[in-house]
């Protein structure tokens, strides 16, 4: 029993890690803002998500550890998801706008020649 | 660095990762501390002065170099200075040798709280915990002799001023659901300080953290129908008077100032009694402070917007 539940922990903790690394890669590599926000995000929600079911796991049974991280858990979901969504509206309301890349932005030509 | 918005939240940063730093130290109550004062709520502060002003700092017109000598002579002072500490985590330093041993070894006997910074901060060190909360009242008192609020803007406070987030429906609903749980934590970390990290510091900035993230969404004045300006400023002076309180009822009982022994028969219970009282009064100050300071600030960047 311990192992079979040492074996799925390590599953969401791995996992969660994996998504932390790809926020990371993808906060440093995205082309533009909203794209790195979408990154920074998965960070939070996937990443530290995961790593904390995996955490639940660890805990023990339903002691006092588990209920605080299931907490935890929701508010960063909550909390993460609302901060992301309240910086890329202010950006956008700012002025930034998305870029597009060439090959999805009909460009002139082509536009006319469908219609 | 001329953009100051970036500033405050390097600052902000800097506060968090110093307060991991504190955690990883062991020192969770001074991290705690940190997060929430350093990082919470003093960004949000500065933020709300950033409205007042402008976002960018203005050019100025001469070199300060004699600012920059002497900051950097008094920094080679201060790193001089510490060459003559004792390493750090050696057994036979000061910090070891003098006073913490002693509030380590008796502080569960002689006050019975679990948590020893507690005891140490409300009970051993009550004169220097009654200073802070006097600087944070004294600090309140200068912001709103700095920024009084004319009986004519008081008027126009009657009519409903929008928030400026009135659009964020999302922002709106999660803060909704939000407020209640941070104003509860606020609460427990007020009265679970004895068993735990926290206490009136840490809680009265959770509290009014809540109540000004509600003021953010929701208007100034809708949140000021509950706490209205002149009932806070009483409670500012509330909180000190109900720790300075404690101390004269200990005198009036026979002890010394903030002695809490001589609340009640046994001075375990006494210490108790006089812990939690002292805590609330640190609290309700803190707390109130910085409403009214964030109040102060929003009336200021209102009055502006509503007078063009």
């Amino acid at each position: 029993m311990e192992l079979v539940l040492d074996i799925i922990s390590w599953i969401f903790l791995v996992t969660g890690c994996f998504f932390c690394l790809t926020g990371a890669v993808g906060l440093l590599r995205f082309p533009d803002f909203f794209s790195r926000i979408h990154a920074a995000s998965i960070t939070d929600t996937l990443g530290a998500g995961l790593i904390l079911i995996g955490l639940m796991f660890q805990s023990g049974g339903w002691g006092l550890v588990m209920p605080k991280l299931v907490l935890i858990l929701l508010f960063s979901l909550l909390a993460s998801t609302t901060a992301s969504h309240a910086i890329a509206k202010a950006a956008l309301k700012s002025g930034l706008k998305p870029e597009v890349s060439s090959a999805d932005e009909p460009s002139e030509g082509e536009s006319s020649s469908k219609l | 660095m001329s953009d100051l918005f970036a500033v405050v939240m390097l600052s902000g940063i800097y506060s968090l990762i110093s307060a991991s730093l504190f955690l990883d130290l062991d020192a969770v109550d001074v991290a705690f501390t940190e997060a929430s004062v350093g990082a919470g709520i003093s960004t949000l502060l500065m933020l709300a002065s950033l409205k007042l002003v402008s976002r960018y700092q203005k050019k100025t017109r001469y070199k300060p170099i004699l600012a920059f000598f002497v900051v950097v002579t008094t920094g080679a002072m201060l790193i001089y200075g510490t060459l003559d500490m004792p390493h750090f985590g050696t057994a036979d330093a000061p910090v070891h040798t003098h006073v913490a041993p002693r509030y380590l070894n008796e502080s569960m006997g002689e006050i019975g709280v679990p948590n020893v910074v507690t005891s140490v901060l409300a009970s051993y060190r009550g004169y220097d915990t009654l200073g802070e909360t006097l600087v944070i009242f004294t600090a309140g008192i200068g912001v709103m002799a700095l920024l009084m609020v004319s009986k004519q803007t008081k008027q126009e406070s009657k009519k409903l001023i929008p928030a400026d987030m009135q659009q964020q429906i999302i922002l709106r609903i999660v803060a909704k659901m939000m407020i209640p749980l941070i104003l509860m934590f606020a609460l427990y970390v007020q009265f679970h300080g004895d068993y735990g990290p926290g206490g009136g510091f840490q809680a009265g900035v959770i509290f009014a953290a809540g109540i000004i993230l509600y003021t953010m969404l929701f208007g100034l004045s809708t949140s000021q129908e509950v706490f209205k300006a002149t009932t806070i400023e009483l409670f500012t002076a509330a909180g000190v008077l109900l720790y300075g309180g404690v101390g004269v009822v200990c005198m009036l009982l026979g002890g010394n100032f903030l002695d809490y022994d001589f609340l009640k028969h046994d001075p375990v219970h006494g210490q108790h009694l006089g812990i939690l009282l002292v805590e609330l009064g640190v609290g309700i100050t803190v707390a109130s402070v910085m409403m009214i300071i964030f109040f102060k600030f929003t009336w200021r960047t209102v009055k502006h917007k509503y007078k063009k």
